[in-house]
């Protein structure tokens, strides 16, 4: 099967959503998911040839002119990848089809989410940068249109209006980054790249080159600086947190540092960069997670942690922290899905996501606690989930990190440490704890609530328990698209008794130390946060928006000022202005002024009644005389026409002036009288503007009759016409075969004139709008 | 104040000036011509209607809303433009023929372009209909 199939079904699916909701209402949920998960299947099917070395590419022109193409290609990285985003993407669908029940317009939701699955697929399949970047753009698009879903909430429009300007705003560097690497190769294609990464490295245009990409991977990670959009967006469904915010959307940016890791890895800068801001973000997020109240908050800022731990990873470069990072990937997808799922659980059944307002939600939902509990296991790194094999690893690369081990080391113990806390805290204050008045009654969550996220902790724990699974079928084929020298590690649950272990117990420890003080670790976060991290970066941003708003408008008004003589004015001025420059320095032929005599009486009376005709214009008492007698100026022109054989022209001349003057009368018809005339400056101003249009279009006309003829173009036209459009009217097949695309243009502008005018006339706004 | 001579020219007007649109419409393609001044005869002869009877008659009359008929303007010269690519898979806008026999070498030949023509036609007397009601209707 090719790779572009599966794009298509899902792109397919994400259309048929809307029906396949409309008429399967109750059942929508697991119908829609049906299609992901046979995709899933499919990627499942091909793990045994990928790591066995196969890689499957295929190829198609699209602009092969610029050596853009799509390309697709399927490796371990890729691979991986697309098996998080199909296979949670249909436990999501499954999730969603119950929770979203509450809500309207639940078909477009449907139809947003899995169109923003299939660009996520396209994402990780693509090789060619420019095919990879639309992806990228319509992960962005569609993440805003998901997290502003309860878009008659402003805090949810501003969410995702935030959202979408910071991923686009790196998604444009992002661009730029692409161009700059395809300039040494010539060619958009990261295989080629890769065949050959010295080239770029040895650029000169790599260090912008790579302060672009990461600017853009960065966004889309929510990496600090930039991670506040990320708490932001909580405000979408939860379904939309489960799927963009654990496994997908944030893993973009992780996912491209992966992917671009073998072509850099030869870059002293690339590795360092990585390590700071990944050091740094991984720290921030799991410390701002502390001070938090509502659990899907906590979540997201633990989530700001883990996107820095994964960046972090990638910039260590050993034989470690590449294991540890495949690992960590899937332990945080599994488990921060399951856990924002429950979130929305949580707040479905309670109607509440605050963790001060629940307690004691054991006695109600134990099946919804055992699966909480586990994935808090995960989270904390404790055994035997998943979690505590991707924690061991990151620890032991951490330790043999290069470089700044100590440093890097003590950040990720204190991450780690209020990771437990958090995860502790969640577990207890929610689960058990003091009895607390609800608002509703909580009970056990639905079978399709509680499926998905059953289903991944036992994926969790089950690997947690044969970790030589994950090891022998996606970690190996991976670790060659990353990182080809790299060796896998074995993977154990019990590593014996060594440095690292200990590493783990005195976390666990003084995460527990932690809780057991909760009130005086939450209370000395917030008071850390209230006095060294008062700069909101949210609010910043908003403030940064606001003023170049403010600026636009100002400059809009300035420019766009709405009165219709001035735009005449500037028109016309600047046109005089610059064709005058153009005939002064075009040097003047030889007029033959001798030709003037033998001008025809005929054309010298049309040519009084043109200028009478105006004059009449200029001096007229009513708007109706004025309209008739500029009306009589083309008549005159149009005479003209038809004497040098213009018939086309003269007649639709014709029409048009008619229809001018009717309907022209038809609005004189109803404005005020005629009384405010211009003064006699504003009349001089006007006259010298009037006079320097005209007269540049004499001396125009002049100079161009007395230029020798050239190649014409005209005469192709008149060569071809027949033959080629079987037309003998030149002018019409211009119009309606030559230049058939500018005429669409041109009718399509005619409709949204008409369209214009109806709007202007015929909608009135009600009192007060 | 209608007035009855502009009330029975316009009524035998009409049918006029549409069939000469007509015409003006099919000959462009050899002769002077074609879809836009079509169009704004056709527009006239409703313009000229809608002076003499009044904007409510004139809408009684028309068969098509305004607005429906730029919309098919538009997709007309559109489907024209896509025939080449969907049929022949030429480029986008490239004329196709058909030739019906007719009579020894006499053949008429119908084409993609008369087609994009008869789009211009329909948006260009729609949109002066529209623009005339609003205008008319208004105040």
């Amino acid at each position: 099967m090719k790779l572009a199939y599966l794009l298509i079904i899902l792109y397919a699916l994400a259309f048929a959503a809307p029906f396949v909701n409309l008429y399967l209402r109750k059942y929508s949920g697991w119908i829609l998911a049906a299609l992901p998960i046979l995709v899933f299947g499919y990627l499942l099917s091909q793990v045994p040839a990928v790591s066995a070395g196969t890689v499957y590419a295929e190829e198609y022109a699209w602009i092969p002119q610029l050596n853009v193409n799509l390309r697709f290609q399927l490796d371990g990285l890729s691979l991986l990848f697309a098996m998080l985003i199909t296979g949670i993407g249909g436990l999501i669908l499954i999730y969603a089809g119950y929770y979203m029940r509450s809500y309207e317009k639940t078909g477009r939701f449907f139809s947003y989410l899995i169109f923003f699955m299939a660009s996520m697929l396209g994402l990780v399949l693509s090789t060619n940068l420019i095919g990879l970047f639309v992806f990228w753009e319509l992960t962005s698009v569609s993440s805003f249109l998901l997290i502003g879903f309860k878009h008659e909430k402003p805090e949810a429009r501003d969410a995702a209006l935030q959202a979408l300007l910071i991923t686009g705003l790196g998604g444009l560097a992002l661009l730029a980054g692409f161009v700059l690497m395809s300039i040494p190769y010539g060619t958009f294609e990261l295989t080629v790249m890769i065949a050959n990464p010295d080239l770029l490295t040895g650029h000169r245009l790599f260090i912008p080159a790579l302060i672009l990409i990461l600017a853009g991977a960065f966004t889309k990670s929510a990496i600090f600086p930039f991670h506040f959009w990320l708490p932001g967006a909580m405000q979408a469904p939860s379904p939309v947190s489960a799927f963009l915010h654990s496994a997908t959307m944030v893993k973009a940016g992780v996912f491209l540092l992966a992917r671009l890791n073998p072509l850099m890895d030869g870059s002293e800068i690339w590795f360092y960069s990585l390590s700071v801001f990944g050091a740094t973000t991984m720290f921030v997020g799991a410390w701002l997670s502390i001070a938090q109240t509502d659990i899907k908050k906590i979540l997201a800022y633990t989530t700001v942690s883990a996107m820095g731990t994964l960046v972090l990873l990638i910039g260590t470069n050993t034989t470690y922290s590449m294991n540890a990072f495949l690992i960590f990937l899937l332990v945080h997808a599994f488990y921060k899905a399951t856990l924002f799922m429950m979130a929305g659980n949580i707040e479905k059944k309670t109607g509440t996501r605050e963790i001060e307002q629940l307690g004691n939600l054991r006695a109600y939902m134990p099946i919804a606690t055992g699966i909480m509990l586990l994935a808090l296991l995960s989270m904390s790194g404790l055994p035997p989930m998943l979690g505590f094999i991707g924690k061991e690893l990151i620890y032991e690369a951490k330790v043999n990190a290069p470089g700044a081990a100590p440093f890097i080391l003590a950040m990720g113990f204190l991450a780690n440490t209020f990771m437990v806390f958090v995860s502790i805290r969640l577990a207890l204050d929610i689960f058990w704890g003091k009895e607390v008045r609800f608002t509703q009654k909580p009970f056990e969550p639905d079978i399709s609530l509680l499926t998905g996220p059953a289903i991944l902790v036992l994926i969790s724990l089950f690997l947690g328990l044969f970790p030589d699974i994950i090891e022998k079928s996606v970690v190996t084929s991976a670790l060659r698209a990353i990182s080809p020298d790299t060796e896998p590690v074995d993977l154990k649950i019990w590593h014996g008794f060594n440095l690292v272990l200990l590493l783990s117990a005195i976390t666990i420890l003084t995460g527990v130390m932690l809780y057991l003080y909760k009130t005086k670790t939450i209370a000395f976060a917030r008071m850390v946060n209230l006095r060294y991290f008062r700069t909101r970066f949210s609010k910043r941003f908003f403030d940064f928006i606001g003023l170049f708003l403010h600026l636009t408008k100002k400059k809009t008004a300035f420019v766009q000022h709405g009165y219709h003589r001035f735009y005449l004015m500037t028109i016309f001025i600047a046109t005089s202005v610059l064709v005058w420059y153009m005939i002064a320095k075009v040097p003047f032929t030889h007029i033959q002024l001798e030709s003037l005599r033998t001008v025809p009486l005929f054309y010298i009376a049309v040519a009084a009644l043109i200028i009478m005709s105006a004059i009449a214009t200029l001096t007229a008492q009513s708007r109706l005389i004025a309209f008739i007698s500029i009306g009589l100026v083309s008549f005159g022109i149009s005479v003209i026409f038809i004497t040098f054989s213009g018939v086309d022209l003269a007649i639709t001349m014709i029409m048009v002036e008619t229809l001018m003057v009717i309907l022209g009368a038809m609005v004189v018809y109803h404005l005020p009288k005629y009384l405010n005339y211009s003064g006699k400056s504003s009349r001089v101003r006007d006259a010298m503007i009037a006079l320097a249009f005209g007269s540049f279009m004499t001396v125009l006309v002049i100079k161009t009759g007395a230029a020798p003829p050239q190649d014409k173009v005209s005469d192709f036209f008149s060569l071809n016409s027949y033959p080629l459009a079987h037309g003998k009217n030149i002018v019409n097949v211009i119009l309606v075969d030559f230049r058939a695309l500018d005429t669409m243009g041109e009718i399509t502008v005619l409709a949204i004139a008409a369209i214009g005018i109806y709007a202007l006339l015929k909608v009135k706004l009600k009192p007060g709008e | 104040m209608r007035s009855e001579i502009l009330k029975i020219a316009a009524l035998h007007l009409k049918p006029l000036l549409l069939s000469l649109s007509l015409i003006l419409l099919i000959r462009g393609h050899n002769e002077p011509g074609g879809g836009f001044v079509g169009g704004l005869m056709a527009g006239t002869a409703y313009v000229l209607y809608g002076m003499a009877f009044g904007a409510e008659k004139t809408r009684q009359l028309c068969m098509v809303k305004p607005f429906l008929l730029i919309g098919l303007g538009l997709l007309f010269a559109l489907v024209s433009g896509l025939l080449a690519l969907l049929l022949t898979g030429g480029a986008i806008m490239e004329g196709i023929w058909f030739s019906i026999p007719v009579y020894g070498d006499f053949a008429f030949k119908l084409g993609s372009p008369l087609l994009f023509d008869s789009g211009v036609y329909l948006l260009v007397a729609g949109m002066l209909m529209l623009v005339m009601l609003s205008i008319m209707e208004e105040g």
